[in-house]
């Protein structure tokens, strides 16, 4: 399969993607934030919508919008009460506008399903270009924020009594979580950013290593299940989305057996004591 | 309302006097003059002052909402202080400063299987911005720790299958991390019953004192820190009395502190017991 050039630009480009989604995945569920991830791609589906209806990229509109929105929500501050309501609000609203400007279209059927399921298959070498710039640019941020986030996370009061500038942090992941967002998009579509993005990093908080070997441990996992999706899609003919998102499944249940069996045998020996 | 200077400087019994000049002074861990600080509307203290001794354990004891939490992180640099003085070691506090140790109430359930060597691995250093690689050094120090708090048997498990006590004595060790001199810890007693508090303040007491660090633990309830604190700092009311508990924790003392008619009962055994019809 690899003789085809689509395909090596698939995998290049779904690896580029995942080694960025894996770490960023794994605190966004160490900081219990998956939805925001989920949230930001559906607010930058408006993005990338109105930036094809303008003739611009649709990666530039989704990268701008997500990082702005995750600016934004990092900016509301985590103790906003009723945060749930408004993120679900300002999402309806994304989509509405994404639903508006689709109608304005002409292309507008494919562009709708190549955003929404993703269209790995059509990367061209400019947007390789562009997501190998923001993984890299991205993970170099993860590697300097990675510490106080890593603290911040865990024991948010300490943290802050250590120092951490908590809101700056906050601000600073979402918007990276944006840029991630963006990326992934492209290889999964909007509406499944949550399989590759949250999914390997989920996994890997599961299995409870310590973060120094969890962060590039998800990234592999990612990497993994990304590769992994767009071999079985080219067996099997189905989509990598699909593929991708059934490997992150199997993957979260799998690596929720051994605990769950442990837990339960130590509390029937609770009982029986 | 002001408090008197008198009732409220610190007479107590030195645990380690300083001698330097052949002179024995009670070195302060934290003074405060004329201290106001507060949170948002609420004022938690209006021109106290006071001053604690260093190698002391303070209880800090209080109503709720009376602002324990609010002096704790006035003493870390957190809540600005809005007029007066307020001394740590002789200086204003800073964020973030290594003679202070801080074990927070601990609000946020633990989600993650991580060892406990990583959970304080993960507070070392974690202010400063980059990877979270582990150092020989903090390694070092993360074991002086665990054995400062008797916690070494901890560094392997997992923290989110410890029990209550097991992770107090976890993150005692974690606020012993930067060797302070002063600990305040909020509420550490909260997640014990009845039984387990008094072992528990006994070995926060014990702990403390072989570190040689200046203790300030808040707690709701007297009784498991009698006998243990040697002294009581009680706040309500913007108003603070600090003295040892027969001076404090006394009908006219509480009366004059809340304000208003507030009874105190004490049981043969030494309970104590405190009532009031505040409005």
């Amino acid at each position: 399969m690899l003789e085809y050039d689509f395909m090596r630009m698939a995998f290049a480009a779904s690896g580029c993607v995942a080694v960025l989604a894996g770490p960023v995945g794994w605190f966004l569920a160490l900081r219990g934030q998956s939805f925001a991830g989920h949230a930001l791609s559906h607010i930058g589906f408006a993005g990338a919508v109105g930036a094809a209806l303008l003739g611009w990229p649709p990666l530039a509109g989704l990268l701008v919008v997500a990082v702005a929105s995750g600016a934004g929500m990092g900016a509301l501050g985590d103790r906003a009460t009723g945060r749930d309501v408004a993120i679900g609000m300002i999402l309806s609203l994304a989509m509405g506008c994404g639903a508006l400007f689709l109608h304005l279209l002409t292309h507008s059927a494919m562009t709708a399903t190549a955003l929404l399921f993703g269209n790995v298959l059509g990367v061209t070498h400019g947007t390789l270009a562009s997501l190998a710039v923001i993984t890299a640019f991205s993970l170099a941020m993860l590697a300097f924020l990675s510490r106080p986030l890593l603290f911040a996370s865990l024991q948010p009061e300490l943290a802050e009594a250590r120092g951490v500038r908590m809101p700056l942090l906050s601000v600073l992941f979402l918007m990276l979580v944006g840029a991630a967002t963006a990326g992934c998009a492209q290889v999964t579509g909007v509406l499944l950013v949550f399989t590759l993005m949250v999914g390997p990093g989920a996994t890997i908080l599961r299995v409870g290593l310590s973060p120094a070997l969890a962060l590039p441990a998800a990234a592999v996992l990612a990497l993994a299940e990304a590769w992994g999706g767009l071999a079985l899609s080219w067996w099997s003919n189905a989509p990598a989305s699909f593929w991708i998102a059934v490997l992150s499944v199997v993957c979260f249940l799998v690596s929720g057996i051994p605990a769950q069996s442990l837990r339960f045998r130590r509390e029937g020996d609770a009982g029986s004591c | 309302m002001s408090l008197n200077a008198d009732g409220v400087t610190g007479t107590m019994t030195l645990a380690r006097p300083v001698v330097t000049d052949g002179v024995a002074h009670p070195p302060a861990a934290v003074s405060c003059q004329a201290l106001s600080i507060g949170h948002g509307e609420r004022v938690v203290l209006q021109a106290a002052s006071f001053s604690i001794p260093a190698g002391s354990f303070v209880g800090l004891l209080g109503p709720n909402g009376a602002g324990k939490t609010t002096f704790l992180r006035a003493l870390l640099g957190l809540t600005p202080v809005r007029s007066g003085e307020l001394h740590v070691f002789g200086a204003s506090p800073v964020c973030g400063d290594s003679n202070v140790g801080y074990m927070p109430q601990s609000r946020t359930p633990i989600r993650v299987s991580l060892t406990g060597r990583d959970m304080l691995a993960s507070s070392l250093h974690g202010e400063r911005w980059g990877l979270p690689l582990a150092r020989a050094e903090g390694a070092r120090r993360i074991d002086e720790a665990l054995h400062a708090a008797d916690a070494q048997d901890l560094a392997e498990r997992r923290i989110d299958a410890l029990s209550g006590g097991e992770l107090q004595r976890l993150r005692l060790a974690q606020a012993l991390l930067s060797a302070p001199r002063l600990l305040l810890l909020d509420e550490p007693l909260a997640s014990f019953d009845p039984v387990r508090m008094r072992e528990a303040a006994l070995q926060i007491r014990e702990v403390a004192r072989r570190a040689g660090a200046t203790v300030i633990c808040s707690a709701h309830d007297i009784d498991p820190l009698l006998g243990v604190m040697d002294s009581v700092l009680y706040i309500a009311r913007g108003r603070a009395r600090l003295g040892s508990v027969d001076e404090v924790i006394t009908s006219s003392a509480l009366s004059d502190l809340y304000g208003a008619p507030v009874e105190v009962y004490r049981s043969p055994r030494g309970r104590v017991f405190v009532s009031a019809d505040v409005a």
